[in-house]
């Protein structure tokens, strides 16, 4: 059984659907944590904390890590079976058929912008959070505790250029997911004539909600670093 | 030489003959079917489910179609249904009233034993289809739905939408590949038979060509099944797919089959009227429309001549001034007469000036009753697909106006003739399908091609040609390097090598469109002594100017299309002359046959049962000799021949 | 009306091929696409040149032989019919059009226009079938099956198997094809017997003859002509992973 997962078209697909799937989870949930982060600092660094240099955050980290790479490289692998597939010579002329998302035909590039995302990301944040921590230090180059997960926000969000990237990453992400999320169903095998428009709502309305999730943290952030004459406190 | 015809049919009771015949017959053990060949020509629905069924009994079989895939034989294009006698509607039909439709529909100049042993297995024909996976229609029951046809008063007839065809021959398709997946049958796409080899009298197999690389290949059996369909493309534009041909059946006839009532060819009435002089091909409304459309024409010339000029729509002719003729003309059958019927009641009126385009070529074919009637929804769903593909071409809805329709060359009752064993006059040569000229009489019913196709392959070769091989079991594999095929191969290249050569100023498609015309003109819908004369003499001459003046371009040993048209027109252009005559010497009308010198009073067909109660079979003779005249009687001891009647 | 065409010309599989130009005029708007290609056709035969090969027979949108990727798209610009149900009123008078084979690593090409599609026989050959022999059957109403199973059968049943799903794709994938044939005989009690195997069998060959992966983008859905959905696909899905699962 272990084989087909490598050796069949759809064995392959179905670990796309089921990494992408677990990355989806991680998605709602670490956008569900940042927007605690809107409501209060102190609750966000409790979280922080609970999940800094544990096993179990630990043994989460290593996982997702392994989701993202099984992700990632099953993406290259399918892309470049497809690439050979398709053959040599490529049509002179070609178009969007109707009724397919531009999203669909470009799943590989709006992955490797989340990806890019995600390593700036990381060392915005993990590098100088759970990777100090578990080096031993108590501060980060920024002279922040690494528990301090809400001042490291402020701190980031206060740059436009980080604003602006993340916001590109996010959209990025917003298209990736608007098909992916349906796409893991299919795939999946649970789409059927009446599902399927019901699925590609589904994903619509998750990909949305990621977005704005994470979206408005920044935006928030941003807006507050702006106004320095309360402090933030608005 | 004449022929000596034996058609083999046992003796006995009607109902009796085909089972005392399979008791009669010699079959071959499994061991020795493993040792014997066949050869199948054509994947349709005889070829497809005679290769697999063979294969199954175990014989080694060599499939050859010349399109990319047996999938694509021009059987997929049936759209109506397929009749049997299952009785499913309780409307007291059965094995006899089947039959005797199909005699009756045939206009008595089908065998007997024959069409009996043709409806008593199309029972067998529903059962299998749908074991393979045949989606037909369904009642909310679950159980199968069917419809009703024209030539018949009960519903008999079961359906895939308007795909019958297309499902019932990827049922048989799919029956081949799991016969190609055990190796058994062995497949040749883009494969062209060019020649049957006789040797000693006995078919051993044939010559064809890689349409791909042009290479001549040799292949040996110790029997040939030819199921190539019909031969109707002679008329150029017709229903059937452009590479649809007879050349096949035509190289056996040279060879010394007989051909039987090459005459016979059936007009549909319900086609798309020709548009243009650049028109390719014709296209088919499926005769099921006939359930529900009414066909008409305006009653007054003005009407007419207003339609022609576009000023009137056909929708704003009130109804006293419509003319349903069919249903004034034949009341009790109404828009569901048989095809040759309603064709050339269609000529008729169009003949008086009453066609409604700028041709006068057409009638019209309304659904304004069926829509007020059953709703838009109903009519939808039961014509929906047939009715936007016909908006697609005409530019025209027909939810709105009615649609236009004329009759077109559809099928051809006549072929290669074959005994009740489907043996043709060459043993070990065998003739199914559309290609023999066995079942159908003077005219087709609808929904009975699919029928005869599955029952020859299914049903009755895989049982007779086992009478045959039984005596070959000590036979060794065919050689192929036997003077017989190196003389078949010669003549196939020297044929090419010559076509290649000559060079001349007409593309094979000019030719084939004036030899269209003149068949059309004078062996079409109805024919006389002087149209037919006059076709033989232009038939010769235009023969003589193929063969000095066509241009074929490309070469032999490539993938050539100009060429493969050329072999195929070469034929068109001696079975043209053979059709016609055919047509000269038959002096009745019958079916689809209609020689305007014999019609009864009303102008219905008038046959002549004390002279031509034959089947008409020739003898190949040379190109421009005439062929020799063999008849079949054909006797009636079971029906009673009548003048056929739709009337009451 | 009047055309530019850019047509691929190809002399077999193993020459290099290339786009050539041809003007054809007088054409009526009624013409089809496929007998305005005749008449360019007749045309270079009459000027002694080799005319363009194309696949075509019915004409009637049935067969599945015609193909063509014409100004981009798989069968032409309408949606859900074939090359030869294509009308040369949808084109505007004096437009190029741009005149391509199936692109497919799967289905090389023979000539000019004409490709070699035996990798969807070999996918069919590998189980898309019900193992029946002639004449082991019960009576066809034995059986019953719920209308709206038999109209869903019947629509993936339409393919007509032109290829235009895996020409289309910029993956290179035959699952819609392969759905199909899955998808039709799974809705019925006949073929749910050899379900598993038959799914197992034909994903098998369509990876083994080199077709792509699946990513769901339903460019196959837009471009066939039978407009089978790739609902289908979802089911071939199942039937694959659970057959699989059961291993």
């Amino acid at each position: 059984m272990g084989c087909f997962l490598t050796n069949s078209s759809l064995g392959r697909k179905l670990v796309m659907s089921i990494s992408g799937c677990f990355l989806v989870l991680f998605l709602l949930f670490h956008m569900a944590m940042n927007v605690v982060a809107l409501i209060s600092a102190e609750g966000y660094n409790m979280i922080c904390g609970f999940l800094g240099a544990n096993w179990y955050a630990l043994v989460g980290t290593a996982v997702l890590a392994l989701g993202v790479l099984v992700h990632f490289v099953y993406a290259f692998i399918l892309t470049w079976q497809n690439r050979k597939a398709r053959g040599n010579v490529r049509y002179a002329v070609t178009v969007t058929e109707k009724g397919v998302d531009w999203a669909s035909k470009n799943m590989l590039v709006l992955g490797i912008i989340v990806l890019l995302g995600l390593l700036l990301h990381l060392t915005h944040f993990w590098s100088k959070m759970m990777l100090v921590e578990l080096m031993g230090q108590h501060t980060n180059d920024l002279g922040l505790a690494p528990t301090d997960g809400a001042a490291l926000i402020q701190y980031t969000f206060s740059k436009w250029y980080n604003v602006v990237l993340y916001l590109v990453w996010f959209a990025a992400l917003w298209f990736h997911l608007n098909h992916g999320v349906w796409s893991m169903f299919q795939t999946a095998g649970f789409a059927n004539a009446t599902w399927l428009p019901r699925l590609k709502c589904i994903a619509k309305l998750i990909s949305s909600l990621i977005f704005l999730g994470f979206a408005a943290v920044v935006v928030v952030f941003y807006v507050r670093s702006l106004c320095g004459c309360c402090g933030g406190c608005c | 030489m004449a022929f000596k015809l034996d058609s083999k049919i046992p003796a006995g009771e009607l109902a009796q003959k085909w089972s005392n015949h399979k008791a009669a017959i010699k079959v071959v053990s499994p061991a020795n079917k493993r040792k014997l060949d066949i050869i199948v020509v054509g994947t349709g629905l005889g070829g497809a489910s005679a290769a697999a069924s063979l294969s199954e009994l175990g014989y080694n079989v060599k499939i050859f179609c010349i399109q990319d895939s047996p999938r694509r034989a021009h059987s997929i294009a049936a759209q109506g249904g397929i009749n049997a006698a299952k009785n499913y509607q309780n409307d007291n039909d059965s094995v006899y009233r089947l039959f005797y439709d199909t005699i009756k529909g045939g206009d008595y100049r089908a065998r007997e034993a024959n069409v009996y042993r043709l409806a008593e297995v199309s029972n067998l024909i529903i059962d299998q289809c749908v074991a393979q996976g045949v989606p037909f229609a369904r009642e909310y029951g679950g159980l199968l739905a069917n419809r009703s046809f024209g030539g018949a008063q009960v519903s008999r007839t079961f359906y895939a939408r308007g795909q019958t065809g297309q499902q019932l021959l990827l049922g048989a398709y799919a029956a081949l590949n799991k016969e190609i997946a055990t190796g058994h049958v062995t497949s040749y796409n883009r494969h062209e038979m060019l020649d049957i080899v006789v040797e000693n009298g006995e078919a051993r197999g044939i010559i064809a060509r890689n349409l791909v690389t042009g290479e001549i290949e040799r292949h040996g059996a110790h029997a040939v099944v030819i199921a190539t369909g019909g031969y109707g493309n002679v008329f150029f534009l017709s229903t059937n797919a452009m590479a649809s041909n007879g050349s096949a059946a035509f190289q056996c006839y040279r060879k010394g089959a007989g051909f039987a009532n090459p005459c016979f060819t059936q007009i549909h009435p319900t086609c798309i009227p020709v548009h243009g002089t650049q028109q390719s091909k014709l296209t088919l409304m499926s005769e099921s429309l006939r359930n529900d459309g009414r066909i008409w024409v305006p009653k007054k010339l003005e009407d007419v001549e207003a339609l022609r000029k576009g000023t009137l729509k056909p929708s704003q002719i009130a109804e006293e001034d419509r003319d349903y003729y069919l249903e004034r003309r034949y009341p009790a059958f109404g828009n569901l007469v048989p095809r040759d019927v309603a064709s050339r009641a269609a000529k008729e009126r169009c003949d008086a000036g009453y066609g409604v385009n700028e041709t006068g070529l057409a009638v019209f074919l309304d659904f304004k009753t069926a829509i007020a009637v059953h709703g838009k929804e109903v009519i939808e769903k039961r014509y929906g697909n047939l009715f936007d593909m016909y908006k697609e071409i005409t530019d025209v809805n027909p939810y709105e106006e009615p649609m236009q329709i004329f009759p077109a060359v559809h099928y051809t009752m006549g072929g290669i003739w074959v005994d009740y064993n489907l043996m043709t006059t060459i043993p070990g040569l065998y003739a199914i399908g559309e290609a023999n000229f066995s079942d159908h009489g003077a005219n087709r019913l609808g929904a009975s091609a699919l029928m005869q196709g599955l029952a020859d392959g299914y049903f009755v070769l895989p049982y007779t040609i086992g009478d045959y091989l039984s005596k070959k079991i000590q036979a060794p594999k065919v050689a192929t390097d036997t003077p017989a095929f190196d003389e078949a191969e010669k003549a196939v290249k020297a044929k090419i090598e010559k076509l290649l050569s000559i060079n001349g100023a007409r593309s094979v498609d000019d030719i084939h469109r004036q030899l269209g015309l003149i068949m059309w003109d004078n062996v079409g819908m109805a024919r006389t002594k002087e149209s037919l004369e006059k076709a033989i003499v232009e038939i010769a001459a235009l023969r003589k100017e193929f063969w000095k003046n066509v241009k074929v371009v490309g070469t032999a040993d490539s993938f050539n299309v100009e060429l493969e048209k050329a072999l195929r027109l070469a034929d068109f252009l001696e079975l043209g002359e053979l059709m016609a005559r055919d047509a000269l010497n038959r002096e009745e009308s019958c079916g689809g046959h209609f020689r305007s010198e014999h019609q009864t009073e009303e102008g219905e067909a008038l046959r002549h049962d004390d002279e031509f109660a034959y089947a008409a079979v020739w003898e190949y003779k040379g190109m421009d000799e005439a062929p020799e005249l063999t008849k079949e009687d054909l006797t009636y001891e079971f029906t009673h021949r009548a003048q056929r009647n739709y009337k009451d | 009306m009047n055309f530019t065409l850019k047509i691929w010309r190809q002399r077999d599989a193993h020459s290099k091929g290339e786009f050539k130009e041809y003007k054809v005029t007088d054409i009526s708007s009624d013409t089809s696409f496929l007998e305005m290609l005749d008449i360019l056709n007749n045309d270079l035969v009459h000027k002694g040149e080799e005319p363009v090969a194309f696949d075509h027979d019915c004409r009637e949108g049935i067969c599945g032989m015609c193909s063509l990727h014409i100004n981009g798209h798989a069968h032409g610009p309408s949606q859900a019919v074939t090359t030869c149900q294509i009308y040369m009123r949808q084109f505007a008078d004096g437009a190029t059009i741009t005149i391509e084979p199936w692109r497919s690593a799967a289905f090389p090409v023979i000539r000019d226009l004409v490709v070699n599609r035996n990798a969807y026989d070999q996918i069919l050959q590998a189980g898309g079938y019900v193992s029946v022999r002639t004449n082991s059957v019960p009576d066809g109403n034995a059986i019953p099956i719920p209308q709206a199973d038999a109209e869903e059968s019947m629509d993936a049943a339409a393919c007509v198997g032109c290829g235009a799903c895996a020409a289309t794709c910029k993956n290179g994938s035959a699952m819609l094809f392969v759905a199909a044939r899955v998808s039709s005989l799974a809705k019925l009690p006949q073929g749910r017997v050899e379900g598993a195997r038959r799914a197992k069998a034909m994903v098998a060959k369509m990876d083994e003859l080199g077709f792509g992966n699946c990513t769901n983008t339903g460019a196959c859905q837009a471009e066939c002509p039978k407009g089978i959905s790739i609902a289908h696909i979802a089911r071939l899905n199942r039937e694959f992973l659970a057959a699989k699962l059961a291993d």
